[in-house]
């Protein structure tokens, strides 16, 4: 799991919990936010559709998009997996360790069936945004109103 | 060494500027290393492009913005766990940095910054001849 290392003792402490409550200010308004990172669940992902395709984003920093895996199971099932690694540090002493790093493995249920084969993902400035055709039984079908 | 780095706070009297974006502005976390020679803060900004990044360094205070585009206008979510804003953080630096050789780098959604310190700032290492 995930988890955020943090300062032990003193100003640092102090710092965090200033952030912490900044971060809550700033939180958007009327959609549910929880914390970002040192959740239990990571990555946050949103979701959303269109008449032909379910789009899940989510905010994966510092990731590369072939260090991601994705996979579909069944037909409503997406699983989203990876590592995130600390950079390496060759000399001098870390003040600051607000970022978090792991593994990380989230598998959500999909709202419609989708065709397995017909996922695509993009990687773009940190956000991974997956493309997931529905099947066609749960596409709507436009009505043709002919005028009488 | 735990003093060098100190969050900005706002000082008495001091005007603070509302922002005028929607959709609320959001605190990056950050690493900050400190060697010998540079401060290096890496900061997780998802969704900022090189281009509608901000970094200001000006009487010790160092400025990230961040502008997000905001890629959801109009769109209503089945399923959201995070908003999407801009991000904008400021922190005082004590260590005296050389501000024409700071570098900033912007790759997947990380930025990471070079905060080279001027030289009388860098330890010097006092020669001890053998007598």
């Amino acid at each position: 799991m995930l988890t955020t290392r943090r300062q032990p003792m003193g100003i640092w402490q102090e710092m965090n919990r200033w952030q912490e409550e900044m971060d809550r200010l700033f939180d958007r308004w009327g959609v549910p936010v929880p914390r970002r990172f040192a959740q239990a669940v990571y990555p946050p992902l949103n979701l959303w559709e269109d008449d032909n395709c379910l789009y899940v984003e989510a905010e994966l920093p510092g990731m590369e998009l072939e260090d991601l895996e994705i996979f579909v199971n069944g037909e409503n099932q997406l699983t989203i997996k990876g590592e995130r690694k600390q950079p390496e540090l060759e000399e001098g002493t870390w003040h600051r360790q607000e970022r978090a790093y792991g593994s990380f493995q989230r598998t959500v249920e999909l709202p419609q069936p989708v065709e397995p084969d017909k996922v695509t993902a993009e990687f773009k400035l940190g956000i991974l945004t997956i493309t997931l055709p529905k099947k066609e039984e749960v596409r709507p079908h436009r009505i043709e109103v002919k005028a009488g | 060494m735990t003093r060098s780095i100190v969050q900005a706070e706002p000082r008495p009297g001091e005007v603070t500027v509302e922002r005028t974006r929607n959709g609320g502005t959001y605190v990056p976390r950050f690493d900050i290393y400190e060697t010998d020679s540079e401060l290096v803060l890496f900061g997780d900004m998802p969704g900022v492009a090189p281009e509608d990044l901000d970094i200001r360094f000006e009487n010790r205070e160092l400025t990230i913005t961040g502008k997000v585009a905001r890629r959801h206008e109009g769109i209503d979510f089945l399923y959201g766990e995070y908003g999407i804003g801009d991000f904008y953080r400021s922190f005082t630096i004590g260590e005296s940095i050389d501000g024409s050789k700071i570098s900033a780098e912007l790759k997947n959604g990380v930025l990471t910054l070079h905060l080279p310190k001027v030289e009388e700032a860098q330890p010097k290492k006092i020669e001890v001849k053998a007598g």
